[in-house]
């Protein structure tokens, strides 16, 4: 596999990179570039964190679950390209030693990307741009106080440059010293209609999208994957397009992508995107690869099912759809045909009445012990729909069907609440792990929806609201 | 002078630009071989056959050692020899190292070490503390008790009792940077180990030993740590007597570092307790008898599990003078990971006992638990009539403080339980200063009446204090030394023998020397900890690396110093008494020169200029299993202000604010040493809150990887965090009368899981009894018990 891209301003070219091999593992054994750090190598500490960019800008990235044929025609930045050319330390360096930022030190290369794409970005909401890097020693005030010293700073000139580099002659013709010239690469399509061609002869291969689920397999499980298709220059799979009759999600948008759009529409489900993972495991995972992965403890599936939401898959010219729910059929099996991927999910536009709530042992960058997604319609007084889905609860998102059937129909008062309350046990069985009990699954899934009465009868809900 | 200054931290440009060496960063040889470790599968058992054909003829393998490959020792125990580096045959918990793979990559090595097949004929695992009680599983012969008057009988006769139980969580150390250690053969079969470690010497000792050497040839380096918090104490050793057996076998450098979930299984963490409790009190809330029942759990080996256990045990009292008081303590032995060094050493757990009691009495007798604490409280430093030392600038050279005349029979009870005088007891004015500066009596109002608006949410304040001992109560530990050197440029060469892992030490250290020789503090280097050229060190643990070092590097430089002194003297014709060292010059009489030509001249004059120094700290006399004497030379204090806000329906809880008043003594660097406060309050609080370790029924660790153990993330931190030092100074003679800050602050954050208490028990009257951590879900149970009974 040959790839193309440019690192701290200069261009690499690369022939025969191994379709697996992470940025990191690269950066630090083969460039000698030991700036950024392995801490977790899945993704979830930040110290690996880089900033990319591309033609949709610059991009906070986890580089341990990141593979090199993703970066193709992009601009990959790391600790060391923060500082400019002459030395000159980037605003969020200069404020990170002046306000005591760091301590160990190892955490900090990361922290200072993220600082560095969150400030080229103009973001200002510090505890969430920094919420994928962990910090053991600081407890994270004095690099708080760091990320706000450096927001008046204007953006150094060698980290606006990147975008300008990234075009293809620039990336192609420099390097090598020749005209432009296409990738033709059989495992980078650059389409959709080329990934299904390219799906259906190898229907075998691994889809690689944002790769914050497949780089475990190759980090943790220490897998081989062959062969590979990377789904990086699917640029039409990545549209998100909103119309009166629905919201049309690329598989390929990524989280980041799909909570701006969502955001203004279902604020409730914009807030739940806030606290999936975190900006590098949003700015890389994409909306497809949630629903296809399968899990029971994603956070989309339940909230898509309680928009309604419709499934389009397709395999080579052929395409179908379902409804979002029918896709997981059981736990680790999807109803999804060799070579067939996800092309896209839909969501009829509707009035917003969306609560999704996410319950987890820390607020920010963690699996979800349950999610409950509630769509509840009351017109008059009367429940005239209900579409509630759960994560967490059983071995597949899931509708609690009958807790819907025991609302519809009925007055929207504390008593049906408390008689729908009384129906999650005929929906769910859910099982104790790591993450909670099943007891506690069980009752809080109950409790939600008490929390979705009071919040949609005005009340605050989230101790997230609640300040001293 | 540059003590006192807030400077930065000496490598934090380093960091910023990603130019900070990390072990893992060291360029190695291109023939560097990297190792794996294959792991136990279940948690107890005999090995009955290992097949490891696959493992050898994995791509990349180089070689595969089992126990009986290793040439000299198999132990990498701190403590009693009960450790083997690999299999001894028989395995104790899940995720033991049974045979190490040495391949020519990191991944290779990794993918290897999983293709060994291994049978066992498995045994029944004590996996609880119950299970290891029931079998009488434990290290040492029987329980440790200390004891002070008779608590039995004054609970007995006390007016009002409480009594209960709670389990108490352990806690992964979660140090960013892994576990690493970077073997390189050299001549003659000596080797050179750079280790990230806390404990260099240690390193060099099992190294030796395992290779076969004396330590004279084994050399190890270590210039920093990505975090250490204890759990490179001791846990560094395996890996890097695996690169040392290996590089010996093959010739070549070798490196081993643990992929996160390795690390996260194979090694040590924090003890959990369970901790019972009695106690004694009358109406007016003076304790009376207080008993406690420590059930520690030491995992499978001893590591440094009694010291632990012991420093449970010696804050037991935390901040209160209590009459009678007895502590028993079991150390039990299971077939966990074997529970290590973990900031505080143990005293947390102590702490949160007290605690646990103080906010029992509290809720029993409806009164305010700070101003409980504060009737409990040990006398002061003023009562007990020692006099404050006087200012740094007036002070000469320290003389130790006349003890107070006749103490009347209150003050000599003012002993801790283990029979330690205190007379630097600081927190009464500490807390009459929090409580204004926190604004606590208008908050516990507003907060009152807020709660009593409504039932969906509740908010609690939490208030604790910290009186921490600080030495090692392994006596012999507490030294240190240090060797500097002047070039005749007049720059100095600085080195000890603590070790940098993100605290300053470094700093500080190098701090005292630019001031001894009262020179700017970019004229002295800092160096990598090296057992080359300080030798015999104790681990930089049990927050003792300024203390110690700072003063070993005090002695090395006024050795100098007045070398120098003599020499400019007597060719000035004058006193050494004479010559003063100030502001990059010398001034010798009335002459001024700079310290460069200083330095020169007494090269010129031949004058030695490189002094080696050493301290141990005075004053301790400790006897552990009597748990009587004096182990701490003196006591560092905090006090915290929590408060939080928890769900009822669902648990969810965060922290609003926290106001911390800490005590670093007479700071050294006062930036620093608000760093270590903060970053420790929300470590302790992260604690107590949101990390939880949970093992399954098999003994398998299931939350191995931070997407499955949450430390505190960004956000996590109070949205308001007042944290200020106390202007004090340190009333023993302490380098520059600062006190040690490393661990003290930790145990701050068990305010916030007295707040969660005191939130959960505003839905009702039954004591909330909460288990820690206060996750979510804990706290929902707890509000459960307390509002339905159930």
């Amino acid at each position: 596999m040959k790839i193309t891209f440019l690192l701290n301003g200069e261009s690499v070219q690369l022939e025969d990179v191994p379709p697996t091999r992470t940025l990191l593992d690269w950066l630090r054994e083969d460039r000698g570039l030991t700036g950024t750090k392995e801490g977790c190598n899945e993704g979830d500490c930040g110290a690996c964190t880089v900033m990319v960019t591309d033609a949709e800008g610059a991009k906070a990235l986890n580089a341990c679950i990141l593979f090199l044929p993703q970066l193709d025609g992009k601009a990959v930045r790391t600790v060391e390209g923060a500082a400019g050319p002459d030395g000159t330390l980037h605003p969020a360096q200069q404020a990170m030693i002046d306000l005591h930022g760091s301590q160990c030190g190892f955490c900090t290369p990361g922290f200072i990307m993220s600082m560095v794409a969150s400030h080229a970005n103009g973001a200002t909401d510090h505890d969430t741009q920094l919420a994928g890097n962990l910090c053991r020693c600081t407890g994270y005030a004095p690099i708080i106080r760091a990320a706000e010293a450096t927001e008046t700073a204007p953006v150094p000139t060698w980290i606006t440059q990147d975008r300008s580099f990234i075009s293809p002659e620039k990336l192609r013709g420099e390097a090598a010293g020749r005209g432009a010239e296409p990738p033709s690469n059989p495992h980078i399509p650059q389409n959709a209609d080329e990934l299904a061609k390219a799906y259906a002869k190898h229907p075998d291969a691994t889809l690689v999208a944002g790769a914050t689920d497949v780089g475990l397999w190759v980090t943790k499980q220490l897998r081989d994957l062959d062969p590979v298709i990377f789904l990086a220059g699917c640029e039409d799979l990545k549209d998100i397009t909103v119309t009166d009759n629905e919201i049309r999600l690329g598989a390929m948008a990524d989280m980041t992508a799909v909570r701006e759009v969502i955001e203004p529409l279902h604020p409730s489900y914009g807030e739940m995107i806030r606290r999936y993972a975190s900006v590098q495991v949003r700015n890389a995972a994409t909306i497809g690869g949630n629903v296809a992965n399968g899990s029971p403890i994603g956070d989309n599936p339940p909230t898509l099912i309680a928009l309604g939401a419709t499934l389009h898959l397709r395999h080579g010219d052929a395409r179908r759809s379902m409804p979002i729910e029918d896709f997981f059929i059981d736990y680790g099996k999807q109803d999804r045909a060799p070579g067939e991927f996800v092309e896209a999910i839909t969501i009829p536009r509707q009035a917003d009445t969306l609560k999704v709530y996410k319950l987890s042992k820390r607020f920010d960058q963690d699996i979800s012990a349950v999610l409950g997604a509630f769509n509840i319609t009351v017109e008059n007084g009367t429940v005239t729909s209900a579409r509630i889905a759960f994560g967490g609860m059983a071995g597949t998102p899931k509708r609690a069907t009958h807790v819907e059937q025991a609302l519809t129909g009925q007055p929207w008062t504390a008593a049906t609440i408390a008689s729908a309350q009384a129906e999650f046990d005929r929906d769910f069985t859910p099982m104790s792990d790591m993450r909670a009990s099943a007891e506690y699954r069980l009752e809080t899934a109950r409790n939600l929806l008490a929390r979705c009465y009071a919040e949609m009868n005005g009340e605050t809900t989230s101790v997230l609201a609640v300040s001293a | 002078m540059s003590v006192t200054k807030p400077l930065p931290h000496d490598a934090a440009k380093l960091h910023v630009t990603g130019t900070a060496r990390y072990v893992d960063d060291i360029p190695t040889p291109r023939d560097c071989l990297h190792l794996a470790f294959g792991v136990s599968h279940v948690a107890k058992a005999r090995i009955t056959a290992m097949n490891l054909e696959e493992v050898k003829s994995s791509p990349g393998v180089v070689a595969v050692l089992t126990a009986v490959d290793l040439p000299f020792a198999n132990d990498v125990s701190p403590s009693i020899h009960d450790e083997p580096l690999l299999s001894d045959g028989t395995v104790n918990h899940l995720g033991q190292p049974v045979f190490l793979v040495v391949a020519t990559s990191h991944r290779a090595a990794r993918v290897a070490a999983r293709k060994g097949q291994i049978d066992y004929e498995e045994q029944e695992a004590l996996l609880t503390l119950d299970q290891a009680l029931a079998a009488d599983s434990r290290f040492e012969e029987g329980p440790r008790i200390y004891a002070k008057g008779d608590a039995s009988a004054a609970i007995a006769a006390a007016p009002r009792t409480v009594e209960g139980q709670f389990e108490l969580g352990g806690q992964e150390h979660f140090y960013l940077e892994g576990q690493a250690a970077l073997a390189l053969p050299q001549e003659g079969g000596d080797m050179l180990v750079h280790s990230s470690t806390q404990h260099p010497t240690e390193i060099q000792h099992k190294v030796a030993e395992a290779i076969g050497t004396p330590m004279h040839a084994v050399r190890v380096e270590i210039r920093r740590m990505g975090g250490g918090f204890g759990g490179k104490e001791s846990q560094g050793n395996a890996l890097a007597v695996s690169c040392a057996v290996a590089a010996r076998l093959t010739g070549k450098p070798c490196k081993m570092r643990y992929d996160r979930d390795d690390d996260m299984t194979i090694t040590g963490k924090r003890h959990p307790f369970r901790i019972s409790y009695r106690a004694g009190y009358d109406d007016e809330g003076k304790l009376l008898g207080v008993e406690f029942l420590h059930l520690v759990n030491c995992g499978w080996a001893q590591d440094l599990s009694l010291p632990v256990a012991d420093r449970a045990m010696l804050h037991a009292d935390n901040a209160y003078r209590i009459p009678a008081i007895r502590i028993e303590s079991h150390r039990l032995k299971t077939n966990l990971q074997s529970f290590t060094a973990y900031r505080g050493f143990g005293g947390p757990q102590g702490m949160v006992g007290i605690e646990r009691v103080m906010d029992h009495i509290a809720h029993d007798l409806g009164m305010d638990p700070i101003e409980l604490r504060r009737r409990n409280y040990y006398l002061s430093a003023a009562e007990m009539g020692g006099a404050a030392p006087v200012a740094i600038g007036a002070r000469t050279n320290g003389a130790p403080m006349t003890p107070p005349q006749s103490i009347s029979d209150e003050k000599k009870n003012n002993t801790t339980p283990y029979g330690q005088l205190v007379e630097d007891f600081e927190l009464h004015e500490m807390t009459a200063q929090l409580l204004e500066s926190s604004d606590y009596a208008a908050r516990k109002a507003e907060i009152a009446a807020w709660n009593a608006g409504q039932d969906r949410f509740a908010r609690g304040l939490g208030f604790s204090p910290v009186k921490f001992g600080i030495s090692f109560t392994l006596t012999h530990l507490n030294q240190a030394g240090a060797l500097v050197h002047v070039y005749q440029d007049g720059s100095v060469h600085l080195n000890h023998g603590g070790t940098e892992m993100g605290q300053g030490l470094f700093q500080k250290v190098a701090q005292v020397a630019a001031s001894r020789f009262g020179i700017p503090l970019e004229k002295v280097k800092i160096t990598a900890t090296d057992t080359a050229k300080v030798p015999n060190t104790s681990a930089t643990a049990a927050s003792s690396g300024s203390d110690l070092n700072g003063m070993a590097v005090k002695a090395a430089c006024d050795t100098i110093r007045d070398r120098m002194a003599a020499h400019l003297a007597e060719r000035y014709q004058t006193e050494p008494a004479n010559v003063r060292f100030d502001d990059g010059q010398v001034h010798i009489g009335d002459e001024v020169i700079s310290f460069d030509e200083a330095a020169n001249l007494a090269y010129q004059g031949r004058i030695s200029l490189s002094a080696t120094g050493f301290y141990k700290t005075p004053k301790l006399e400790w006897d552990r299993i009597k748990g009587q004497g004096r182990p701490f030379f003196y006591f560092a204090y905090g006090a915290a202000i929590t408060e939080v806000v928890v769900d009822r329906l669902t648990g969810e809880n965060r922290i609003l604010r926290a106001d911390i008043l800490h005590d670093a003594g007479a700071s050294l660097n006062p930036a620093l040493d608000i760093g270590q406060v903060e970053g420790a309050y929300v470590q302790g609080a992260g604690w107590l809150t949101t990390e939880e370790l949970v093992w399954d029924g098999k003994g398998a660790l299931r939350t191995h990887a931070p997407s499955t153990y949450k430390i505190p993330a960004c956000s996590d931190r109070p949205d308001v965090f007042n944290v200020a030092l106390y202007d004090g100074q340190n009333r023993e003679e302490s380098i520059y009368r600062s006190k040690a800050v490393g661990e003290p602050p930790f145990m701050l954050g068990i305010s916030a899981w007295l707040a969660q208490s005191a939130a959960v028990a505003s839905f009702g009257a039954t004591y909330p009894a909460m288990d820690a951590p206060g996750t979510a879900e804990e706290v929902w149970r707890a509000i459960r018990r307390v509002r339905d009974g159930v």
